[in-house]
């Protein structure tokens, strides 16, 4: 015999109660991941504004300035009349030593900057064509939210749409669309993406095109999955009597059912396509220069490195791995958070 | 059993012949090869007789019939930039790539597994957050990037190792750990939620209960179920390895086949470049067949169903 509830009564929660519940939600908020992510889109939304200088230009005789805080180098020179090529490293011309001490003579030994010191105009300093590194990470920032968002909109609602088929038909339908993703794993995508580059040059489209064919499987793999579980349901097959069209019944009924997963695969996804994005523009894949993207930076400051010129690649490099760093724990809380049994996928 | 392997056997054939297929269009899509060979000094008849020679004269789908034929016999035409047969340029190449794929991925599961259960035993502990702090560099950091600070740190800076390519048995270290080190941070992250789930189950509570030591739970009833996902990871992580070769080759000058890929490409070498893209594909569907066989031998599931 069921027991008796008539005379119990539930309070409804007050609004101190739901505040506090509304709390519980948001300290488990990973804050600095957020914090930094915002940031880079502000960065990216904002770069016009924010950017001290233009990315794109710059003086030759302000090349390679180290960041702010770092000191020039400097050597002691003796001054001459004439010299050699290979004498550069100790000696110094009458011409060029008049230019800094007008009182210079020859036989004399001076102080000359082999690298200028660091200044507050060049926060992060500038790169070898003397342009403002700092400018350039912010502007990079746009480039990449323009790639994460047009691949994961195109990319996502093909796998979507191929994950929901796949899952609903099943049969040769299923069998298809799996193989195609098994043959995406084996394809060297990032060669197939500078094919394509050579032959058609160097285009955000392309890019573009190719990290779609990158992701897709991702999602397609995903929806299907959950479709097989969500099919059997009652709800579903009461939708079909009641006679709802199999588009009606896909989107309508099985997709919501997919959407928390979703979020956490598309979150984690942008960190590799933004991954992949720099990866293409470092082998000189990505959008065309002198658009400034992170990727192309570090490759610029590749052959710097050995100089002692190490902010060129280092900043952008900083960024990218941030970046990706941020949308990989703020992922992984939303899937604790929205599907916990997404846990054992990653 | 032996139904399981003959299928995934014809799989593997499925998708070597569609990577050959895609890579006979691209390779025609993106122009007639002849524009490539001859130049403005040539005639009409040197067109056409190169025509004949490559079989270009003929309608597509017997060109790649021919391909095909080719293929099967490792005869993948000759390099433009070499003048020499492409099997022979990436058979000189392929040891050195196969050797930093051994390596990397040596590193990858000596790294990640040990980490991996460790921080799964020692849950919440410094331990714990030291393998979280690696897994998570790894997740995140471009390889070039990273590469690149490698070499500026340890190879510029303090002189430990060559900068770049292949020359004492230490110059292999950089470019294996910058190539292994997103995988090691993948291996440790599924080691770990594995172990954590098969710490939790019921048979190791039974064994705890009954006595058994610790390190004996650990070592033999928790680990062997934890290898599963790390297993079924490894078929990916050969195939990825392949094409991370390709930057990690390139940034350290690395003589495989992944610079290869890129000089060919930029040479506009388009047999060269298929050669080399199907030795990848072929490389990859291997590894993949193998972690297949091996699973097939670690889960009775599959290998009684």
């Amino acid at each position: 015999m069921a027991a008796d509830l008539s005379g119990i009564v539930v309070a409804p929660p007050t609004t101190m109660e739901r505040a506090a519940g509304v709390y519980k939600k948001i300290r488990r908020l990973p804050l600095i991941p957020v914090f930094l992510l915002s940031l880079v889109v502000i960065a990216g939304v904002f770069a016009p504004i924010l950017a001290p200088h233009d990315p794109e230009k710059g003086e030759l005789k302000e090349r390679n300035i180290p960041p702010a805080w770092s000191g020039g180098e400097k050597s002691v020179k003796v001054v001459v009349e004439r010299m050699s090529i290979n004498e550069r490293t100790t000696s110094v011309t009458l011409v060029d030593a008049l230019k800094i001490n007008p009182a210079a003579q020859i036989g004399d030994e001076i102080e000359i900057f082999n690298r200028p010191e660091g200044s507050t105009k060049f926060l992060l300093g500038t790169d070898h064509l003397g342009r403002d590194v700092l400018s350039r990470v912010i502007y990079g920032a746009r480039i990449s939210l323009l790639v994460s968002i047009v691949t994961l909109a195109v990319g996502g609602t093909v796998g979507v749409t191929m994950g929901l088929a796949a899952g609903w038909y099943g049969g040769i339908v299923d069998e298809v669309l799996m193989r195609l993703v098994d043959i995406k794993l084996a394809i060297p995508l990032i060669l197939i993406a500078l094919v394509l580059v050579i032959t058609l040059g160097q285009s955000l489209w392309i890019i573009v095109t190719v990290l779609c064919l990158f992701i897709w499987p991702r999602f397609a793999r995903q929806v299907r999955g959950e479709v097989l579980q969500l099919k059997h349901m009652d709800y579903v097959s009461l939708a079909k009597v009641s006679g709802a069209s199999t588009a009606r019944i896909l989107f309508i009924h099985i997709f919501p059912g997919t959407i928390n997963t979703l979020i956490v695969v598309a979150t984690l996804q942008v960190g590799i396509v933004i991954l992949l994005e720099s990866t293409l523009s470092f082998l000189g894949a990505g959008v065309p220069p002198p658009t400034p993207a992170w990727g192309s930076m570090v490759s610029d400051g590749r052959d710097k490195l050995a100089g002692g010129v190490w902010w060129i690649s280092t900043f952008p490099g900083v960024a990218i791995m941030v970046t990706v760093m941020s949308l990989n724990l703020f992922g992984d809380w939303l899937r604790d958070t929205l599907d916990p049994r997404l846990r054992q996928l990653e | 059993m032996q139904k399981y392997l003959v299928r995934r056997f014809l799989l593997a054939l499925v998708t070597l012949l569609s990577v050959s297929l895609i890579i006979f269009i691209m390779s025609r899509v993106s122009g007639d090869p002849r524009h490539i060979y001859l130049d403005d000094y040539s005639t009409q008849e040197d067109w056409d007789r190169m025509g004949e020679v490559l079989g270009l004269d003929k309608p597509y789908y017997e060109q790649y019939g021919m391909f095909l034929k080719g293929a099967v016999r490792g005869d993948f035409g000759e390099s433009v930039r070499e003048a020499r047969p492409v099997t022979a340029v990436v058979i000189e190449r392929a040891p050195a790539t196969l050797l930093l794929g051994a390596v990397a991925f040596s590193f990858s599961i000596l790294i990640g597994v040990p980490l991996g259960i460790l921080s799964a035993v020692k849950r919440g502990t410094v331990m714990d957050n030291f393998g979280k702090f690696i897994a998570l560099i790894g997740q995140s950091a471009p390889p070039f990037w990273l590469g690149i600070m490698l070499m500026f740190f340890f190879a510029v800076k303090l002189g430990m190792v060559p900068p770049y390519g292949k020359q004492d048995w230490n110059s292999i270290i950089l470019p294996a750990v910058t190539l292994g080190w997103y995988y090691a941070a993948a291996n440790l992250r599924l080691v770990r939620s594995a172990m954590l789930d098969v710490l939790d189950s019921e048979y190791i509570k039974l064994a705890r209960a009954k006595g058994v030591n610790s390190r004996t739970i650990i070592l033999k009833h928790a680990f062997r179920n934890a290898l599963i996902p790390p297993l079924t990871f490894a078929g990916v992580t050969i195939g990825a390895l392949v094409t991370g070769s390709l930057v990690v080759e390139t940034v350290f000058a690395w003589p495989g086949l992944g610079r290869l890929a890129i000089e060919a490409l930029f040479a506009f070498d388009y047999p060269l470049l298929q050669g080399v893209v199907i030795t990848f594909t072929l490389l990859y569907v291997t590894a993949a067949f193998i972690v297949d066989v091996l699973y097939a031998y670690v889960d009775p599931r599959i290998r009684f169903a």
